[in-house]
């Protein structure tokens, strides 16, 4: 037996907004995601040019040399719009949250030992200012794509890394018992560090770059396919035998966050390049170019962290996002 | 003991290690390569670092307040579709306030989203750049909010199936459609002078407020919802507002005249646009919550009042012509009103004449020139359509150059008289519907002369064809459904039915 409340039944007269159920190719109920996504940029009839840049329109396909028959084939698999999205990120932050206040309350971090102390402070506080460059690009993209599909995973991606910034700030914090002075020298490191100075040239270099397809692929495939295996799984390996334990509680987010950016990315490449053999060949010389300069940049700080162990790691890197990419259908 | 040991940092300097810490100066690729537009306006700024943060957020208490809001809204959203909440608003005709801002501001509130990620790349300080950002992100919240209460009544109602599509083509959304654009293409600091200080801290009490109040007076407990939610969002963003007019004020005197002229000029252009919320509040509301006269007298004459005294003392004076607007404010409804009665055959939501007593209504609020210049116009208007002879509007109106609203306005000195303005350049006439509107257009030729004028394009054959349902087609109108009066209409039969209905059961 079933229980049945009795309601007041209305047919409604229409189950969705008409753009909606075009694109569905029925009129039926549509998704969350679906109804504050699609066609929700305006398309045309723009009433000026911009003053800042009158060569392109408010929103513009030629900023990119990508084309599309339709800049809604691709679609965000986590299905984040900004209700979801704020929801998992909390959830994600939560956790780390936890894990902070833990470190904090039991001392943890000065467990570790201090020679690794100081090498943490070295590799990982001035990735604070490369985060800081990502949610620069990131923020540059959601600016100038087309489409609020992929404008808004830029966007999310933007606020993301101004967020991991802050973590990787708030783990120099706990290192210098909230003085700030870990993140002054970070800075002197990020500005002069020999070290450092790929890093930040091929970042300073990608603030110039003009077509932001180029640029997102230069970000998020090449740079974060260097930075989040490095970073926070070879790095994380080596502090095991030093008392990392605290600093891979404090990777968590981290390492959660680089996978979901795969889910997204990768299907977008997946998607754009199916599109067409010219898309195929574009996505194939931007990740072709930028991640052999990311395996360059990051060369020095990989072996500064790992020593002998520095070009199996960086081998290793760059098979996956060779792996990567062509599962996505681009040759690197 | 080692935890009490450690200096705990004040809210302000965490913050500020959290956030502008994270910059650096360029030195491989040159600062004006790497932030382009940011000094192309005139503005001077000597030292980015005096800019005061406006709020002071870090993205983990971000993703938690907002996720908890989130939380909450979307709950009142389900409940509310599984229990028919349509049916407990006061009448159908509330329905067309929501059609007017789901085609006419949800959209606003992404051209915002787009917006702020711009300059919130573009600016070369830290401090502004992370500010705007947070907005932008929570525009998009605002939009998808918007478009997500509103779905339910999209299932039972006309004229809100196609928001997007219209708000590109349909000749009265042009007004804010090219307000924004106006906005958009705009330099960085102009844009938050107009968004930031004008529409969100200036007007705000004048047009998001008056929408959120008129559905907690009309039973529409999801906008309502949203609009209580989305409360400290605007809040924080009217804090934004006011921070970027006193850092450019503060950082140079030759910001001065600059920062004045854009103020006279969004001043002016947001309350063109606010003829809209006007004629909503006094006509489209079953249940009135005050008339246009007294929300200006209160939120533009008194705040406004008050917020520009601030100013004074850097040299700030009160918006060129307000004291025109004010004059308007008695006015300004009962002329957008019956433009939109005119053409209410043309347009995705329905018109009509107000029953008596919410004429008498009109005629208490305003006591020297309704019952002188419009209650017999109205009369007249529902005389006629009670002897089946509805009047519709055949001719195509004239449109302002620069705020694209029907030239119907009148001097405000002389009710009977059409006001309006012309322009020579590069050897064409220009019209204006107002000194304000034509000082604009004077300052800038070269980009209103760019404006997309829905009736010029109609005349050129650019919308959809030569008849008037071929535009309206092309608008992607239902036809006698979407527009035309609303006596007789689908939405006024379908309510009629579930209301007798409710009453039997």
């Amino acid at each position: 037996m079933s229980l049945e409340i009795k309601t007041n039944v209305i047919q409604p007269r229409r189950h969705t907004y008409d753009h909606i159920a075009k694109r569905l190719g029925a009129d039926k109920p549509a998704s969350r995601y679906q109804e504050g996504t699609w066609d929700l940029q305006p398309t045309t009839n723009f009433h000026y040019r911009p003053t800042w840049d009158p060569s392109r329109e408010i929103y513009d396909k030629s900023l990119t040399a990508i084309e599309m028959e339709d800049w809604y084939s691709f679609n965000d698999p986590r299905q984040l719009y900004y209700g979801t999205y704020t929801m998992a990120r909390h959830k994600m932050m939560e956790a780390e949250e936890n894990h902070f206040k833990f470190i904090n309350k039991s001392n943890m971090m000065a467990s570790m030992n201090e020679a690794w102390q100081q090498k943490v402070k070295e590799f990982l506080l001035p990735m604070r200012h490369y985060e800081w460059g990502a949610n620069m690009n990131n923020c540059d993209c959601s600016d100038k794509a087309y489409g609020t599909a992929i404008s808004q995973v830029a966007l999310f991606a933007a606020m993301d890394r101004l967020g991991i910034a802050q973590i990787i700030s708030r783990v120099g914090l706990l290192l210098d018992d909230s003085t700030g002075k870990s993140l002054d020298q970070a800075k002197v490191d990020w500005m002069e560090n020999d070290l450092w100075q790929g890093v930040r040239r091929m970042t300073e270099d990608s603030f110039v770059v003009k077509d932001w397809f180029e640029l997102l692929v230069a970000q998020n495939l090449s740079m974060d396919g260097v930075v989040f295996p490095l970073f926070y799984q070879h790095f994380d390996e080596a502090g095991q035998q030093h008392g990392g334990a605290p600093m891979s509680m404090l990777n968590e987010f981290m390492q959660d966050w680089g996978k979901d950016e795969k889910r997204w990315l990768d299907h977008l490449l997946k998607v754009t390049a199916a599109e067409s053999p010219e898309n195929a060949a574009l996505l194939s010389k931007w990740a072709s170019v930028w991640t052999d300069r990311a395996i360059e940049a990051f060369t020095p700080i990989a072996s500064h962290v790992l020593g002998g162990g520095a070009d199996e790691a960086m081998t290793s890197i760059r098979m996956e996002i060779t792996k990567r990419a062509q599962k996505s259908g681009i040759e690197i | 003991m080692a935890e009490k040991r450690k200096k705990k940092l004040g809210i302000k300097q965490r913050y500020s290690m959290l956030t502008r810490g994270l910059g650096w100066d360029t030195t491989y690729q040159d600062m004006d390569k790497v932030f382009p537009y940011d000094n192309y306006e005139g503005i001077i700024i000597h030292d980015w670092e005096g800019w005061e943060d406006p709020f002071r957020l870090t993205m983990d208490a971000y993703w938690k307040f907002q996720s908890e809001k989130e939380k909450k809204l979307y709950a009142v959203i389900d409940s509310f579709a599984q229990n028919n909440g349509h049916l407990g608003i006061t009448d159908a005709r509330y329905v067309n306030a929501l059609k007017l801002f789901l085609t006419g501001v949800s959209p606003l509130e992404y051209q915002a989203a787009r917006g702020f990620t711009h300059v919130g790349r573009q600016f070369r300080g830290v401090g502004p750049r992370v500010a705007c950002q947070m907005q932008a992100i929570d525009e998009l919240r605002h939009v998808q909010t918007q478009i997500h209460s509103m779905s339910h009544y999209n299932k039972y109602f006309d004229g809100l199936h196609s928001a997007p599509h219209m708000h590109d083509r349909v000749w009265y959304l042009s007004v804010p459609k090219s307000f924004f654009d106006d906005a958009r293409t705009a330099g960085p600091f102009e844009f938050l002078t107009s968004i930031s200080f004008a529409f969100e801290y200036v007007l705000t009490n004048l047009l998001f407020v008056p929408f959120m109040s008129g559905a907690a007076f009309n039973g529409d407990m999801a906008t309502v919802t949203f609009g209580f939610s989305a409360q400290s969002d605007e809040a924080r963003h009217m804090t934004l507002g006011l921070e970027v007019i006193k850092f450019m004020l503060e950082q140079d005197e030759r910001n001065i005249p600059i920062v004045q002229r854009w103020m006279d000029k969004w001043f002016w252009r947001g309350t063109r646009m606010l003829a809209l919320v006007a004629m909503m509040m006094d006509y489209m509301l079953p249940k009135r919550v005050m008339s246009w006269r007294e929300a200006w007298d209160i939120y533009f004459t008194e705040a406004g009042g008050a917020l520009f005294a601030d100013l004074a003392r850097y040299g700030i004076k009160p918006p060129k012509y307000a004291d025109i607007a004010t004059k308007e404010a008695e006015h300004i409804s009962h002329q957008a009103w019956h433009i939109f009665y005119n053409y209410t055959h043309a347009a995705a939501f329905h018109t009509w004449v107000p029953g008596k007593e919410e004429l008498d209504w009109l005629s208490e609020k305003y006591p020297t020139t309704f019952d002188k210049y419009y209650r017999p116009r109205l009369e007249y208007l529902d005389k006629e359509e009670k002897a089946g002879r509805r009047f519709y509007n055949d001719t195509l109106p004239m449109l302002c150059q620069v705020c694209q609203i029907p030239m119907g306005f009148t001097d405000m000195d002389d009710p009977t008289t059409i006001s309006f303005e012309v322009s020579e350049y590069n050897g064409d006439k220009y019209h204006t519907c107002s000194l304000g509107c034509k000082d604009i257009f004077d300052y800038e030729p070269a980009k209103y002369v760019q404006a997309w004028l829905p009736v010029h394009q109609i005349y050129q054959g650019n919308c959809g064809g030569a008849e008037v349902p071929d535009v309206l087609k092309w608008y992607n109108f239902n036809l006698g459904a979407d527009n035309l009066e609303y006596n007789g209409s689908p939405d006024q039969k379908l309510w009629d039915e579930w209301q007798a209905h409710r009453k039997k059961a």
